[in-house]
């Protein structure tokens, strides 16, 4: 008997941005009634590879595959109609648009003349929510729902398409347990209707209990593919990293010093409330929590980007005054934003330019800005932190983003900061970039800097972070150690939730 | 979760309600001012001063319809004014070429010309990735500019056109006038288009996120295209209803005024930021804006102070949008986060 062709699958699919190579060589296979886990660190292509699935990106080289014969997707409507319906990791909703139309855009039901029947349309909506197990108005708009909700809202719309093959990107990251059990339930009633699904997780234990097939990604090259039997967690997390964590993540030895940064009931109405923490010289603190939690708005209210509604920050003693950088620079704050490319770099200035936006009086000789001086300032830093690049002069639009990022870091650092917040450090870098960040970050910290660090990489956070600092829902939900912490109970603060099966804790090997 | 989720119906209802609360605002804030208006002054609501403004009003009305549709893309379409002068001259021009084509025939003409010159800022916008502020604040004066170059200096006079066409302007059904009934008919046309087709809705989504409705397989491109042809082609009918009001057109007709027609429809509560907003209200916006002009002209303040009210009530339209916005976002918020 010859088997069916898979619903869907890509061969040797390739794909690069720029300099940055995503995919070098993958193939994916997804069989009706199965459940495929696609496993691997951020950055590893995993995303890109959805977005080939969806439509969004055409790869560089390679086929994809529905039912057997290839396909191209000229655009996501394509990938729709052949049955692919994607949850993607950030919720992309009309704010604006009510939830029904959200789950129906494009789908609605339609009555006489061709128009919408809004009506059936809430109804399609409710029993898809019923069927999810959640209570949510259709009829109210999505603006201001929290993170959770719109992922469930997410969650209906590609429902709502009856798909053949559904592709869920880190649904669960936002959900409560009781939610994250109601979807796998939904999951497995879709399977046992012969719907292929393929799911991409941090959470080890759910890819386990849930998922038949197992392929695992790193550094965009496909590492291993396989039943779930011939997988155990220790051989997932090893071929996933591909190195011991050590490796990874400098090891240093924690030397917390005196108090740099003493912040006390920082509020800002609706959005953080009451937060409060020191932070000492020599010290990386992580902020953990979920998207949408409060964590990058903490650190604009505190670097003054954003006004504040109450509480004090104080530097060495010095009171940083609300909604105001300069004042915020000159206290010795210096903070590496977490949209690099729009706000932290002027991507059509020069290397040298950027690094010395933060100093101009220091590039300056009389009224002009003097190369020389320029460049003295730059190379300072960026031979520190080993920029790889032909010519200072060069736009960084050139930079790969691990280099980018290097440049932002090495604009701040001469500004001779006491205190360095950085935002998600390494996002969109490259894992050899990535390491050597970590280096750097933690030499600084080492050397004395007081460092808050800001990441939705976990095993980041707890690989880098001396003590991990939790926010929920603009709260701080409490506090770990960074070396005892394990991402369970991170997330357990995090979403003020058990997790959905209790079980390995991965990265914490 | 279960706080936020728990949303009984009746508070749905309200959030409707909230939604509408803007037109209703316009309308009470028209009847408070026109009632203001005429206890200083009766003649104020005579019925030819209604007449008055109501014309006055449509040609801005039916203009501010297709800047609406730009508007929810969050685009801005500046060069109505131009191509509402152009078919205005070349509507005049038609009728002394032609003085015994049918009104019908003459509309249309105007709203295929407006929909090719529409076409025209769509393949920019939409195929060639200009901003629809830069490409069509270009296409103001190119178009502005060929105007010129064809009238020459020219001018259409009430003369020159055919007597049909000069009492088209006052014509009326049960006192209604026939422009103000075909304003009417288009506003409520595309309302209910915007509201209850799949296309309409596109409007919306692009508005919102266009990220989003790209990944819902929506064709950005096309919506983008079809909305500034339409913009363009009901521009290109409200020069049409410029010369039949007017009587007159010559190279500058309609200049200057794409800046009042997006100030109506954000006055009647289309949001710049794009994906908020109706056609009934772009209209509202419109009225209020008239009666305004004509409140002040009657209550004899200077000319002069009246650009100043009508910028200052601008103004306060946006501010009061956006403190709303703020206010309800804040209570969403604080409500999920007790409950």
């Amino acid at each position: 008997m010859i088997d069916p062709p898979p619903l869907l699958a890509v061969q040797d699919v390739r794909k690069s941005f720029g300099s940055v190579i995503a995919l070098r060589g993958v193939d994916l296979a997804l069989h009706a009634g199965e459940a495929h886990a696609l496993l691997g660190e951020n950055g590893a292509g995993k995303s890109t590879l959805v977005r080939i699935l969806a439509g969004v990106h055409r790869p560089d080289s390679g086929v994809v595959l529905v039912n057997g014969a290839p396909v191209v997707f000229h655009g996501p409507a394509d990938s729709q109609a052949a049955g692919i319906a994607v949850i993607y990791q950030e919720p992309t909703l009309f704010h604006d648009l009510s939830i029904t139309e959200n789950v129906l855009m494009g789908r609605a039901p339609r009555r006489s003349f061709g128009r919408i029947d809004h009506a059936a349309a809430r109804r399609i909506a409710s029993a898809l929510f019923g069927e999810l197990g959640v209570k949510l108005d259709p009829e109210r708009k999505v603006r201001g729902l929290s993170i959770a909700a719109q992922q469930l809202v997410e969650i209906a719309k590609a429902l709502s398409n009856a798909a053949r093959v559904l592709i869920m990107d880190e649904p669960t990251a936002a959900l409560t347990g009781e939610e994250t059990a109601h979807l796998f339930e939904v999951v497995r009633r879709l399977r046992a209707r012969g719907v292929a699904v393929l799911f991409i997780t941090h959470r080890l234990e759910e890819a386990f209990a849930e998922c038949q097939r197992f392929t695992i990604l790193r550094d965009g090259a496909l590492v291993e593919s396989g039943p779930r039997g011939a997988f155990t967690p220790q051989d997932v997390v090893r071929r996933m990293v591909g190195r011991s964590l050590d490796q990874l993540y400098p090891a240093r030895t924690a030397h917390a010093g005196r108090v740099v940064l003493r912040a006390r009931g920082l509020t800002r109405h609706g959005v953080y409330r009451d937060i409060g923490f020191d932070l000492h010289a020599g010290e990386i603190l992580g902020f953990a929590g979920l998207v949408g939690a409060g964590r990058s708005e903490v650190m604009r209210g505190i670097f003054g980007i954003d006004p504040r509604d109450g509480g004090s920050v104080e530097v060495e003693g010095q009171i940083v005054p609300p909604g105001d950088p300069q004042a915020a620079m000159r206290t010795g704050i210096a903070m590496v934003p977490e949209d690099r490319r729009l706000q932290g770099l002027v991507m059509n200035l020069s290397i040298m330019r950027n690094a010395t936006l933060a100093v101009p009086g220091r590039v300056r000789r009389g009224p002009f800005v003097s190369a020389a001086r320029e460049q003295g300032v730059t190379q300072r830093w960026t031979e520190r932190l080993r920029l790889k690049t032909q010519r200072l002069t060069d736009p960084v639009a050139v930079l790969s983003g691990g280099n980018q990022q290097k440049v932002v870091l090495a604009k701040w650092l001469a500004t001779a900061p006491h205190v360095l917040i950085i935002d998600e450090p390494t996002r969109g870098v490259d894992v050899g970039a990535k390491a050597e960040l970590h280096q750097m970050i933690a030499e600084l910290a080492q050397a004395g800097l007081a460092v808050l660090m800001v990441s939705s990489d976990l095993p980041e956070l707890l690989g880098m972070a001396d003590r991990i600092l939790v926010m929920r829902e603009g709260r701080l939900a409490g506090a770990c150690d960074g070396a005892s912490a394990s991402e369970e109970s991170v997330m357990w603060l995090a979403t003020g939730q058990q997790a959905a099966l209790p079980g390995l804790a991965m990265g914490a090997a | 979760m279960s706080g936020m989720a728990m949303a009984p119906p009746v508070r749905g209802r309200l959030a409707l309600r909230l939604s509408q609360f803007r037109e209703l605002g316009l309308v009470a804030s028209l009847l408070a001012l026109v009632l203001a208006t005429a206890a200083v002054n009766p003649r104020f609501l005579s019925p030819l001063g209604i007449r008055d403004i109501l014309l006055d009003v449509s040609v801005i009305a039916l203009v501010a319809i297709g800047e609406t549709l730009a508007l929810l893309m969050r685009q801005v379409d500046l060069s109505v004014s131009s191509i509402l002068g152009i078919a205005a001259y070349g509507a005049g021009a038609v009728f002394v070429a032609f003085p015994g084509l049918p009104i019908p025939v003459v509309m249309l003409l105007g709203v295929a010309a407006g929909a090719v010159l529409g076409a025209m800022n769509g393949l920019l916008i939409a195929y060639g990735r200009v901003p629809s502020l830069v490409a069509t604040l270009g296409t103001l004066y190119v178009f502005r500019g060929a105007d010129y170059a064809w009238v020459k200096g020219g001018q259409i006079n009430a003369i020159n056109l055919p007597p049909t066409f000069r009492h088209f302007a006052n014509a009326a059904i049960l006192g209604v006038p026939v422009m103000v009934l075909l304003v009417i008919i288009v506003t409520i046309g595309f309302g209910y288009y915007l509201r209850h087709y799949p296309g309409g809705r596109e409007y919306y989504a692009v508005g919102s996120n266009e990220e989003a409705a790209r990944l819902a397989g929506i064709n950005v491109e096309r919506r983008l295209m079809r909305g500034f042809m339409l913009s363009g082609a009901i521009a290109g009918l409200a020069g049409v209803l410029f010369l039949a009001r007017f009587g007159t057109a010559d190279a500058t007709a309609g200049a200057g005024m794409e800046l009042r027609v997006v100030a109506a429809a954000v006055v009647g509560g289309v949001a710049i930021t794009g994906g908020v907003g109706t056609v009934q209200g772009a209209a509202l916006g419109a009225l209020l804006l008239g009666v305004i002009s004509n409140a002040l002209v009657v209550l004899r303040v200077p000319a002069f102070w009246q650009q100043t009210i009508e910028g200052a009530l601008l103004l306060v339209a946006i501010s009061l949008d956006i403190l709303l916005a703020r206010h309800t976002l804040w209570l969403m918020r604080a409500r999920h986060r007790n409950g």
